[in-house]
């Protein structure tokens, strides 16, 4: 009842700064009583069935509703907690993995996880139990994890490959990180060794970075990434470039730098280069530009030399979870749409901050069909929280279960919410 | 008679003086916070969960004034824990900033957010700045 009220007084607010941020949606979302804190469409209801996990990155559901939830810091000795879901909640029976990391995810009877530098999997029982959890094999050993950008994100493809986000140790591959006025390095050696995806054999134990296929070039940060199942094809979210104001005053204003540039959805393949650090994306001219590290001024732009996004989304939302919908609980425009949860902007102060939000891109024939809309908001609380960054919740991994329902998990408070329709 | 209503007087505008200054201080410092601090640190000294940390209530804000000033003038890329936290992002040096800039925002941060310690002065920056050594 107390929520009731609260939102009611809150929401027509928190709905004010989205509008002036992103593009209007085409759906008019009304606001809807009693979904754990959230807004979602007409027919669609929220629920929290879990909370106080620790900090939930990634997630994967079993084929009988169970939750692997992969912690970034270890909690009571447990990096990997297993959740069973009765009576509309959801709860830990049980936990292991000494390691903090991001990386969740389900395929052929394995469940893969990844820390900060490794890759591990664990086999699992007819149930979707882990078998072994004291002893999982190790498949990817040793990647780069300088403090910044380190999480190593996982998803698996239909022929034995695993894909591994190895994030840039820089903002823009400045001589010095994050400072003022500091140009680009020289061809960004980083680029060797990170700032791309790697692919790795599923099943081959202990691969270095020499074992795997170096397979896109120039993503900065990729935390969302999802193997597109009707287009057999790796879909990533790119976290962009922050700072271009406090780094480049004269070509950046303080509102500019608030939008820009672009958080970007890419389709890759084997071979394609992103461009980072040397080009960003302008979400306003639709444009590649130069980065001004590496030349640029705010106006220049860049030609063919690397891939365009499939979507551009405002700046600094920051998205950490994507998944193509292949569910057929949620009405028919869902199917192989994307969503993608966005854990919420840092990088637009002193403007107000925005994201804290899942949205959804509509697909049609494996494109981009229509304007992305806000499917679930209210996740940082009230307009005020929103505003200041202080979340209460903020998004962070994206599931599908076996029914179609569609999982959240929140990585501030540590809770999990399940998203339905039409029950 | 004269003498001690002088001396009153004197000391009357020492405390006076000595508390508009802290004021310009932290009046000047914010506006070099805004400036320079506030896309990592935030309005509120907050911080960035995982990323950047807060200001609020540390160690390293209200304790060694030298430690402070040096993280000013060389940045900060330690794998540190604060208050049972990690945080990711690399600080930038800031030895661009003059003594007197420094000064202020050390003194505005010291004095904003709930924090209550002593202020920075330039002279203090100036000594660590003269014996300073970047990592």
């Amino acid at each position: 009842m107390k929520i009731n009220s609260l939102l009611s007084i809150v929401l027509p607010f928190a709905v004010i700064p989205a509008l002036i941020l992103t593009k209007p949606s085409k759906s008019t979302q009304p606001v809807v009583a009693d979904n754990a804190g959230l807004t979602v469409p007409p027919g669609f209801s929220a629920n929290m069935i879990a909370s106080n996990l620790g900090i939930a990155r990634h997630i994967a559901v079993t084929p009988n509703n169970d939750i692997y939830v992969k912690l970034n810091h270890v909690k009571d000795g447990k990096g990997i907690l297993l959740l069973h879901q009765s009576d509309g909640k959801a709860e830990v029976v049980g936990g292991f993995g000494n390691y903090g990391g991001t990386g969740m995810y389900i395929k052929d009877g394995y469940l893969y996880a990844s820390s900060d530098e490794d890759v591990y999997r664990y086999k699992l029982n007819d149930k979707y139990e882990v078998i072994d959890p004291n002893s999982p094999e190790k498949i990817v050993a040793d990647l780069l994890n300088r403090r910044e950008h380190e999480s190593k994100s996982i998803v698996l493809d239909n022929d034995g490959n695993v894909y591994v986000n190895v994030g840039a140790y820089s903002n823009s591959c400045q001589v010095n990180d994050r400072e003022k006025g500091s140009m680009g390095r020289p061809g960004c050696p980083i680029l060797d060794s990170a700032g791309g995806i790697w692919q790795f054999k599923a099943d081959k134990l202990n691969q270095h970075y020499g074992d795997g296929v170096h397979y896109t070039k120039g993503l900065r940060n990729v935390v969302g990434l999802d193997w597109n199942q009707q287009l057999n094809q790796l879909f990533v979210m790119q976290h962009g470039r922050d700072q271009l104001h406090d780094l480049f005053p004269q070509y950046y204003s303080v509102h500019k730098s608030a939008i820009e540039p672009a958080e970007c959805l890419y389709a890759l393949k084997e071979g394609v280069n992103a461009g980072w650090p040397f080009i960003y994306y302008d979400q306003e001219l639709h444009k590649k530009m130069v980065a001004p590290e590496y030349g640029g001024d705010g106006v220049k732009t860049v030609d063919d030399k690397y891939i365009d996004p499939t979507v551009a989304f405002p700046g600094h939302l920051a998205p950490d979870g994507l998944l193509f919908y292949t569910g057929n609980q949620f009405p028919e425009k869902y199917k192989n749409g994307a969503f993608i949860a966005f854990h919420g902007s840092w990088n637009r102060a002193p403007e107000p901050q925005a994201g804290y939000f899942v949205v959804f891109q509509p697909f049609k024939d494996g494109k981009p069909y229509g304007d992305w809309e806000v499917f679930a908001d209210g996740f940082a609380g009230t307009a005020e929280q929103k505003a200041s960054g202080r979340a209460e919740h903020r998004p962070c991994g994206l599931a599908q279960g076996p029914d179609g329902s569609l999982y959240v998990s929140d990585d501030t408070n540590g809770a999990i919410y399940k998203i339905t329709y039409g029950k | 008679m004269l003498f001690s209503l002088c001396l009153k007087a004197q000391v009357k505008h020492k405390i006076i003086h000595r508390h508009y200054s802290l004021a310009l201080s932290i009046a000047n410092g914010k506006k070099v916070y805004m400036q320079t601090c506030v896309s990592c640190h935030q309005v509120d000294g907050g911080g960035v969960q995982n990323m950047n940390p807060p200001l609020i209530k540390t160690d390293y804000v209200l304790g060694d004034r030298t430690r402070l000033i040096k993280i000013v003038l060389n940045g900060f890329n330690e794998n540190a824990e604060i208050n049972g936290q990690t945080y990711s992002n690399n600080m930038p040096s800031h030895d661009f900033l003059t003594d007197k800039q420094i000064a202020d925002v050390l003194t505005y941060v010291r004095n904003s957010f709930t924090n209550k310690a002593p202020a920075i002065t330039m002279a203090q920056v100036k000594v660590v700045r003269a014996v300073n050594k970047k990592p």
